[in-house]
Formats: C-alpha cells, sequence, structure tokens
C-alpha cells in the first residue's frame, strides 16, 4: 500500500517552486513515494521501467572509478597518451571506450611536485561520470562544498593530505558543463610496472584531487 | 538564483564526513530516482539546466537538511506538477488519475546504454568572436538573476585571470528557462584565494570557475 502515510498527502503549491513544503520524516516514505512516481509515469508512457533497470545497471555495474584508474595509469605508461589527455580530456579518454553522460566535456588537470589540484562543484555536483561514475555523498554535501573553496588545505588535510607550505593548490569548481579528472603524480618505486599494476594504486579521491595515490608496498 | 545550491565559502556545516567503502546507492529507491529523472529528462521536455533550477528553488531549509536524492525527488515532482505531467494527487494515490500528453518517443531499454554513452554534448558554434584571451583580466558582473546562473556568488565582483578558452557552449541561464540553447563563449579564469577571501587568505592558493561570457567584464 503506496499511500497508507497520512504525511506523504498534503498538498503543494504548484507552480511556484520557491515555497515548496516537502516533509521525508522518514526513509521508508521516500521510498514509497519514488515507487508511487515512477508506477504513476509507467502507467502515462512517460517512463519504460525496463529502461530504468538498465540506467541503473549501467552505473552500478558498468560506470565506475575503475575507469578513471585505467585512464591514470595509461598516462603514467605513455606519454604521447598523457599529452594528449591534457590537451583534451574527454576526446583521449574515448581512447579507452569511456564517455558520455556526465562527461561530455572532460578537462584533466595534472599534480605536480609544486602545484595540487583538487575539484569540487560548488553548486551543485557536477563529477567525471565516465570515468569515477557516481559522485560519493561527501562530495555533494554541504560541508565539502562550502569549504573547498575557502579552506581547500583544511579540506585536504581532513582526508589526510598534508602539503608543503611552498606547494600551490588550484581549486577548480566544476561551474559550466566542463568536468574534471585530476592526474595525480605517479608513485616512486613503480618503475617497469604494467598498467594493470599501476591502476590498482589509483584511487578514486586521488582522482578529485582529495587523496594521493596507494604506495607501491601497499598492493601485492 | 541566490540559493542554497550556492554554498561556496559558507561556514557551519562541519567536517566533511567520507563514508568508507560507500556503496553506489545507499537503498534503492535512490537508484530509481537517478533513473527517472534521467529517462524524463531525456523526453526533451525541459533541459537538464531547468532541472538545476528546480532544485535550486527549493526552500532553503529544505534543501540544506534533505539529501541530494530526496532534493532530486522533489525538484522533478515540481517539474511534473508545472508541466501538468503528474500531479500530487496521483502520487499520492499511487496511480495515474488522468492521461497526460504523449511522447514522441519514450526512452526505450534498448537505447539506454548508447545515449548514456553518446550523452549531451553542450558545444555549439559560436554566433560570435570570443571578447576574452588568454591572460586577459576579467572582473566577473556584480549580478544577482533569480534565475539560473553558473556564477557562483563569491567570485562576483572579484577579477580574475582568463587561462583557458573554453569554446562556445549552451548559456545555461538561458536554457533553465526554455530559451536556449543561446551559445556563449566559456573562460577558465582563475582567482587568487586572496582576491576572493581577503588578505589573510592563503597566498598559494587560487579558485578557478568556468564562466560564460555574459559573465564577464574587461578589468
Amino acid at each position: 500500500m503506496p499511500h497508507d502515510h497520512d504525511h506523504d498527502h498534503h498538498e503543494h503549491g504548484h507552480g511556484h517552486d520557491h515555497d515548496h513544503d516537502h516533509e521525508f520524516s522518514e526513509l521508508s516514505d521516500v521510498a514509497l513515494r519514488v515507487r508511487a512516481l515512477e508506477t504513476v509515469l509507467a502507467e502515462k508512457g512517460l517512463v519504460d521501467p525496463a529502461a530504468l533497470d538498465v540506467i541503473v545497471d549501467t552505473y552500478e555495474t558498468r560506470v565506475g572509478p575503475r575507469n578513471g584508474a585505467r585512464v591514470v595509469a595509461r598516462a603514467w605508461s605513455d606519454p604521447a597518451f598523457k599529452a594528449r589527455l591534457l590537451e583534451d580530456g574527454a576526446k583521449a579518454i574515448a581512447e579507452l571506450d569511456y564517455g558520455g553522460r556526465g562527461g561530455e566535456h572532460i578537462a584533466v588537470v595534472e599534480n605536480t611536485a609544486d602545484t595540487h589540484n583538487m575539484v569540487v562543484c560548488t553548486l551543485c555536483s557536477c563529477y567525471p561520470w565516465p570515468v569515477l561514475g557516481l559522485p560519493p555523498v561527501w562530495y555533494k554535501s554541504a560541508p565539502y562544498r562550502s569549504r573547498a573553496v575557502i579552506d581547500p588545505r583544511g579540506v585536504l588535510a581532513e582526508f589526510g593530505v598534508r602539503l608543503a607550505d611552498d606547494v600551490e593548490v588550484r581549486v577548480w569548481d566544476s561551474t559550466s558543463e566542463m568536468r574534471y579528472l585530476v592526474l595525480p603524480m605517479r608513485p616512486a618505486g613503480t618503475e617497469g610496472w604494467s598498467e594493470e599494476q599501476l591502476a590498482a594504486l589509483v584511487t578514486r579521491d586521488s582522482m578529485i584531487g582529495v587523496g594521493q595515490p596507494l604506495a607501491p608496498g601497499s598492493v601485492a | 538564483m541566490n540559493g542554497a545550491q550556492d554554498l561556496g565559502g559558507m561556514m557551519g556545516f562541519g567536517p566533511v564526513a567520507p563514508e568508507p567503502n560507500e556503496p553506489v546507492f545507499h537503498a534503492r529507491w535512490e537508484s530509481r530516482m537517478l533513473a527517472n529523472v534521467i529517462a524524463t529528462q531525456a523526453l526533451g521536455w525541459w533541459t537538464g539546466d531547468r532541472s538545476r533550477f528546480a532544485r535550486e528553488s527549493l526552500n532553503p531549509g529544505f534543501y540544506l537538511t534533505h539529501s541530494y536524492y530526496e532534493i532530486w525527488l522533489a525538484a522533478l515532482e515540481n517539474i511534473l506538477a508545472a508541466e501538468r505531467l503528474v500531479g500530487a494527487d496521483e502520487i499520492a494515490a499511487g496511480h495515474a488519475l488522468r492521461p497526460a500528453r504523449k511522447p514522441d518517443a519514450v526512452f526505450e531499454a534498448s537505447n539506454v546504454v548508447s545515449a548514456l554513452t553518446r550523452g549531451w554534448p553542450s558545444d555549439r558554434e559560436p554566433q560570435a568572436a570570443p571578447r576574452f584571451k588568454v591572460g586577459d583580466k576579467a572582473r566577473a558582473k556584480n549580478m544577482h538573476p533569480t534565475t539560473h546562473t553558473r556564477l557562483p556568488r563569491y567570485a562576483r565582483g572579484k577579477v580574475g585571470v582568463v587561462e583557458i578558452v573554453r569554446g562556445c557552449h549552451v548559456f545555461p541561464d538561458a536554457s533553465a528557462e526554455g530559451r536556449g540553447p543561446d551559445p556563449q563563449w566559456v573562460y577558465n579564469v582563475r582567482f587568487s584565494a586572496r582576491e576572493l577571501w581577503g588578505e589573510e587568505a592563503d597566498p598559494r592558493a587560487s579558485v578557478t570557475i568556468d564562466a560564460f561570457e555574459p559573465y564577464l567584464d574587461a578589468a
């Protein structure tokens, strides 16, 4: 029974979005509400539930940060690819067959000994979906979005990233349809490693710029 | 609009709280919410920019105290109501109570993977020559539209340097209002932390935004 919760039934001031008055008192109410919405949309022929299944499967199983790790590992291994990646991120990433929604336009920014890059979307949650998947909750949350631009070193310290005072911090606020991927520095001690081995060192957070790659000794 | 979405520089939200081994979705309804947003937007009746504006237009008290997918739900409900596609009474009933207008084509399962892989690129042919070039100083306008904009408050009135010319893209401010694409040049503009936050700020930090040309004046 999707409609036995009285507090789901209040009227909305349609056409006047600014004083919207939703109340979600518990998770189950939201789940019921989403189910009701999907049922109505499907009954009206506005969505195909089978298509919804494919969308969910795509982001649960096909798209995620392992894609980005492969991109980074390729850049660490192939200087020509790295040059193309820094020139036009989305175009180079397409060489690995990644691309599409949420990553139509991707800029890749390179960390160096002098410069550390970190990515935020203060206005919403823009994130390079084809290479990192859907953003984690913290990336979409008010604490990160509010502080990344005004206190980047403080935020980085909370993530365990402590930079020398002379390292410049560049924060990229994703305000257009350009999404960002950080190219972290290749860890020392990985000479001769294969792309697969290197990819295992690349964490999601290192590609957002709030972490560093794993140390070579940390993986088998 | 100066809504709760424009969070850059606000204080008081506490530390960032990453969740170890976070799942892609925390509940099934979150995954269905994402899928319903994508599938309804693919009908082509409104833009992603309008969806963003619908989220920003939620009461700030609501926006700041609900999860991202709850925000998506509330915003989608508002759009569907404004478009007379789904009413609150139907969501309460859990069933359609009246027919809605029919789409040219529903987003079908067989099309999903190719459509998501193709995406919806925002680059467009330029309508004019760019006003700025790399190295130019630019001042972000002190503007406070009541409609959707991608110029965050913290940058308004501040002077930065054009670092990269991004090309010409759909102008979200127009697209959100159904006046798109109105393509505009986009510039990556870097602001020093001291320009944005004052003399006490980190001398070795900067913030870049990707600014649409109408946001900028020569400086």
